[in-house]
């Protein structure tokens, strides 16, 4: 008897698997020969294999993974799932009020069609300079979860991509869930790309600020991460520091502008200019911080 | 079903100016309109076309045995699959071809001139193995140098795509060859003693980038080829007669062995006239004896169709104190692309257009380098030398304190004005829609912080041309109008109100089709604002002919003399001294004697349509600009334009709409990107950015109506105007805000936040 599926194989050259245990999928990566590719919302990597980007030889479907298909809250930190569409988030009440720089951020991927779809696991292991929800996650000092074949660890968001398509991930290795820690009191955050149009588009610049202040608005803490300036999504600790015991009134906000440029090391592309973006990144990091801090002060 | 909205009460007409639901409105909400890519044959193959990695290459050989090996590949071709043409010019809508190109264009001959030329294509059983195939296939090419700007291009040394092409319209002749195809010039007076008499004199050079139609429905079609040579060809396109007639000519088969029909269309705006796929798909289809489907990818539609030229532009305009133009002169250098052929022409035509000028002097280049070959884009031409234009009239508005409308109403075209460009002008609308500019609400309301606000008019010719249609009238009296005229903007239900007008009947009476080519005699195609006036001059004609035939059958039945006899109220009946001696018989009772008085009966008109009139309009925007990014967006839009008669306004105003905002994407941030390597970077809609709709404000318009006399229904041709002063008045407005005048297209926010930052600088920066 004619064996179908053999066939059909053979015929297209890439096997498709959908598994549905977190253990199957990191066994079925580690022990693939050829390219082998984690499929979650399928926005980037589809268009990449229609487009001759990639050719895989293996996709590994993880969206029939329960576990990472869920939001969960615990003692106000948050557990989500890599496979969690942006629509999802959106329409998580609790999620959106905690981190609503995080859940902006997601949801600026793309159209309504592609929230649906789009994931911020595949967002961060698309390694693009320019994703939007990575420097919100950076921010907000998000860790991964991730599992492979030497079994679970964890990792800061900042130390997953290393360069353009790049991941520090070992072979086998799946991002499972981002994890947003429990939020100190008056403790808020904000996400901001620049676009020449108002949506479709791929940042030319992205910021992401988290501050806390304290009773009297003073900043005790602040991180900024900027997305598009670099060849990998950057946190800059020095831009962080600029607003730290500051009110972030205008002397701070210049401080922090400047930290923002001097962290740049961009190139010039068909989307920005060198110059353009070293400067729009110090004019989203104060507008960011802006919105940051109104947030931070209504709790 | 149907909605009657009159728009003016009292009307004496019972269907024109009304807003009907669309019919073909239904099929495309629920989708089952059939657009190119969406019908299927049974055992149909899979085209797909191998392209071009480099700018500029010599073909030294094409091996595509590998590919014709392996399984699933049933046909090959490549450029000696199509017979070499001679090189003569034809005209073709707004454009002039050469088959000598079009062919090379189709298929690569000796060289490649552009990143996405087609070299190869393959017909397979599934569009892997297609693909497959297309990597098996072995070229090898003797890689050249590339120039990808005009200004480049022309420069001597500069690398030649052509190595016999030698500058035409410059006496004596070049000796050596350049890329320069052609030169033109005219104008009128005398444009140095012009300048004379002037106290203001600007000038400015303008660059601006090609820019592409962006339809949103990739080229596509399906081709199937009979043993004995009959074909059929499924194409969205928009002219179905001239597919016929290229496909014929580079494959040298009778035009009548060829049937082809149009499918629903996604867009064209121009860039649908000429052929790409559909000669590659009917040799693919012979050869392998199956139908073969072709659709492009959004990239090959980008690297390897239309677009229209980027160009640069030198304008210099001279006025009196009291506000009157005394000279001006244009200097434009469009790209080609890689074959001859830019609409430089209709672009120096355009230049002027909208005033009533003395002295006036316009030079024009044709120059062609390693891009795509342009193609029409609404109003070809036309847009480039107007931003330049209509920039400049700023400026000299500014320098003598009127303001923009005013300046231009002092030099504006009317009736009777010579046009730089030859004739002297009938009834037109320009000064309607500057005095409807200056009446309209937006131009009085005060601007916010950061805005600016630009004016801008507008021009452009119309065309009419060969058309047929006929109207057959249906056993129970219905009617079935079928026109040969692609229906891009509305032209169904234009038609159906134009034929239920003349015939006094409901709307839902007449069901009207875009006929296929072994169905009507020859139809010139949708293009140049031409389709409502020509169909519809031709189906004014054979409504009129079905009532003479009706009249005529009447008068049989009755056995009076033919001229005793009218049709009146959707009723013939017996008139004058015998009116009242039959009862009135309606169409539906003339369709039953039908059979009995001589046969069906079917009003058919075939002629060429004479008397197109040009369409002026002016636009008004108000832009913001951030201060700190350089991001400008277009917070208000008004456009104001003379439709002659609107017959269906609400697709006038669709296409005022439309037309404003594809400018708006040329003027903010639409431009091809190439990199060093002579290769197109941005081959998508992802960053190739036409406006998107949160882009833009509601566009508000204004029809003003000054009836064409040349169409029984006054109608000019709308849908290329609209497209012609977005560009500077954005920029206009732009300026307004900044107080930085912009001479480089895009305005995008890397270059206006460098120049914000250069103007602050030197204290000359608005904000």
């Amino acid at each position: 008897m004619l064996n179908l599926r053999q066939i059909n194989k053979e015929a297209c050259d890439m096997r498709y698997e959908a598994p549905s245990s977190i253990d199957q999928a990191v066994a079925l990566l580690a022990s693939a020969s050829g390219e082998a590719r984690v499929l979650a919302g399928g926005t980037d990597l589809l268009v990449q294999i229609k487009t001759d980007l990639v050719e895989p030889t293996l996709l590994v479907d993880i969206k029939g993974i329960a576990e990472l298909r869920e939001i969960g809250e615990e003692a106000g930190a948050f557990r989500i799932g890599a496979a969690v569409t942006g629509a999802e988030l959106k329409e998580n009440p609790r999620l959106k009020a905690v981190w609503p720089g995080v859940v902006e951020a997601a949801n600026l991927i793309g159209s309504t069609q592609i929230q649906g779809r789009a994931t911020m696991g595949g967002n961060l292991c698309n390694a693009s300079p320019a994703a939007d929800s990575v420097p919100a996650l950076i921010a907000a000092g998000a860790k991964v979860a991730i599992v492979g074949p030497g079994g679970r660890r964890e990792a800061p968001v900042e130390d997953i991509v290393i360069g353009p398509r790049r991941l520090s991930l070992t072979k086998g290795e799946i991002v499972a869930s981002f994890l947003l820690p429990a939020k100190a009191p008056r403790t808020a955050d904000a996400y901001l790309r620049f676009i020449p149009r108002t949506e479709m588009d791929i940042a030319v610049v992205g910021c992401g600020v988290c501050l806390t202040l304290d009773g009297q608005g003073t900043c005790t803490a602040a991180r900024v991460a900027l997305g598009a300036v670099a060849e990998r999504p950057l946190m800059v600790a020095a831009a962080g520091a600029a607003l730290v015991g500051s009110k972030v009134d205008g002397a701070a906000l210049a401080t922090l502008d400047a930290a923002a440029r001097a962290a740049c090391r961009p190139i010039d592309d068909k989307r920005g200019t060198k110059e353009f973006r070293v400067e729009v990144a110090g004019v989203l990091a104060r507008r960011a911080a802006q919105i940051a801090l109104e947030r931070a002060r209504k709790g | 079903m149907q909605e009657k909205v009159k728009d003016a009460p009292g009307s004496e007409f019972q269907w024109i100016g009304t807003r009907p639901v669309r019919p073909d409105g239904v099929d495309k909400v629920t989708g089952r309109a059939k657009f190119g890519a969406d019908l299927a044959m049974p055992g149909q193959l899979v085209g797909k076309v191998l392209r071009s990695p480099h700018p500029h290459a010599r073909i030294k050989s094409i091996d595509a045995s590998a590919a014709l090996a392996l399984p699933g590949v049933k046909a090959v071709v490549t450029r000696d699959d199509f017979m070499d043409q001679p090189s003569e010019f034809i005209p073709a809508g707004e454009m002039m071809i050469n088959y000598r190109d079009v062919v090379r264009n189709v298929m690569a001959r000796e060289k490649v001139l552009y990143d996405g030329h087609p070299v190869a294509a393959v017909a397979a059983t599934s569009a892997s193995i297609a693909r497959r195939a297309l990597k098996l296939i072995k070229v090898d090419y003797e890689v050249l140098p590339h120039v990808i700007d005009v200004v480049e291009a022309m420069q001597p040394g500069a690398p030649l795509l052509h190595d016999d092409m030698i500058t035409a319209g410059v006496e004596p002749a070049p000796k050596t060859p350049s890329n320069v195809a052609k030169r033109i010039e005219f104008g009128m007076g005398d444009v140095a003693a012009g300048f004379k008499q002037a106290d203001v004199v600007i000038e400015r050079v303008f660059t601006t980038k090609p820019v592409h139609q962006g339809y949103i429905e990739p080229h596509a079609c399906i081709a199937s080829v009979s043993e004995d040579g009959q074909a059929e060809l499924w194409v969205s396109t928009q002219g179905h007669w001239i597919v016929r007639t290229h496909c014929a000519r580079l494959l040298g088969w009778d035009v009548a062995k060829i049937r082809v029909t149009a499918a629903e269309i996604g867009g064209g705006f121009g860039g649908k006239t000429v052929v790409y796929l559909e000669p590659v798909a009917l040799a693919l289809a012979r050869k392998s004896g199956r139908p073969v489907k072709m659709v492009m990818t959004r990239e090959e539609v980008f690297r390897a169709s239309g677009p229209t030229s980027g160009a640069h532009v030198r304008v210099k305009i001279g006025a009196r104190k009291d506000g009157r133009i005394v000279a001006a002169e244009a200097e434009l250098k469009y790209q080609a692309g890689a074959f001859q052929g830019s609409p430089v022409q209709p672009g120096a035509m355009c230049a002027f257009a909208p005033y009533d000028l003395e002295n006036v002097k316009v030079v024009g280049y044709d120059v062609v380098s390693n891009r795509p070959k342009v193609a029409a884009y609404r109003a070809p031409g036309g847009p480039i030398a107007e931003f330049a234009v209509e920039s400049v009239i700023d400026e000299v508005a500014a320098k003598t304190g009127m303001s923009g409308i005013d300046f231009r109403l002092r030099n504006a075209a009317r009736q009777g004005t010579k046009a730089a460009y030859g004739p002297k002008f009938g009834p037109i609308g320009m000064v309607e829609t500057l005095e409807a500019a200056k009446a309209h609400a937006h131009w009085r309301t005060p601007l916010a912080k950061n805005q600016g606000r630009g004016v801008a008019s507008g021009f452009w010719f119309n065309i009419g041309g060969e058309t047929s249609v006929s109207l057959s009238l249906n056993e129970d009296g219905t009617l079935s109008l079928t026109a040969g005229t692609p229906d891009i903007g509305g032209l169904r239900a234009s038609l159906c109100m134009m034929a239920a007008e003349e015939l006094r009947v409901p709307l839902d009476k007449i069901r009207v089709q875009i006929g296929d080519t072994g169905q009507l005699g020859y139809n010139f195609l949708t293009g140049g604002s031409r389709s409502t006036f020509s169909s519809g001059m031709a189906t004014v004609e054979a409504a009129r002919d079905v009532i003479k035939q009706a009249c005529k059958r009447a008068a049989q039945l009755w056995e009076l003399p033919e001229d005793a006899v009218e049709y009146k109220d959707g009723a013939v009946r017996p008139a004058g001294p015998n009116a009242g001696k039959h009862a009135p018989m309606s169409l539906k009772d003339v369709a039953g004697i039908a059979g009995k008085t001589g046969g069906p009966i079917v009003g058919y008109a075939r002629l060429n349509a004479h008397g197109a009139a040009p369409s002026f309009a002016t636009h008004i925007a108000d832009v913001e600009v951030d201060p700190e990014t350089g991001r400008a967006w277009v917070v208000r839009y008004t456009a104001i334009q003379d439709a002659g008669r609107a017959i269906h306004p609400s697709y006038v105003e669709g296409q005022y709409q439309g037309g404003a905002a594809q400018g708006i994407g040329w003027a903010l941030n639409e431009e091809y990107v190439y990199g060093d390597d002579g290769r197109l970077q941005n081959p998508g809609f992802l960053d190739y950015r036409v406006p998107v709709a949160s882009d833009l404000p509601m566009i508000d318009t204004v029809i003003v109506e000054v009836p064409n006399p040349r169409h029984p229904y006054g109608v000019r041709g709308v849908g290329e105007t609209p497209i012609c002063p977005p560009m500077a008045a954005v920029a206009n407005a732009v300026a307004d805000a900044t107080g930085i005048r912009f001479t480089e297209l895009p305005l995008s926010p890397p270059r206006v936040l460098k120049a914000l930052g250069e103007a602050r600088g030197n204290g000359q920066a608005k904000i």
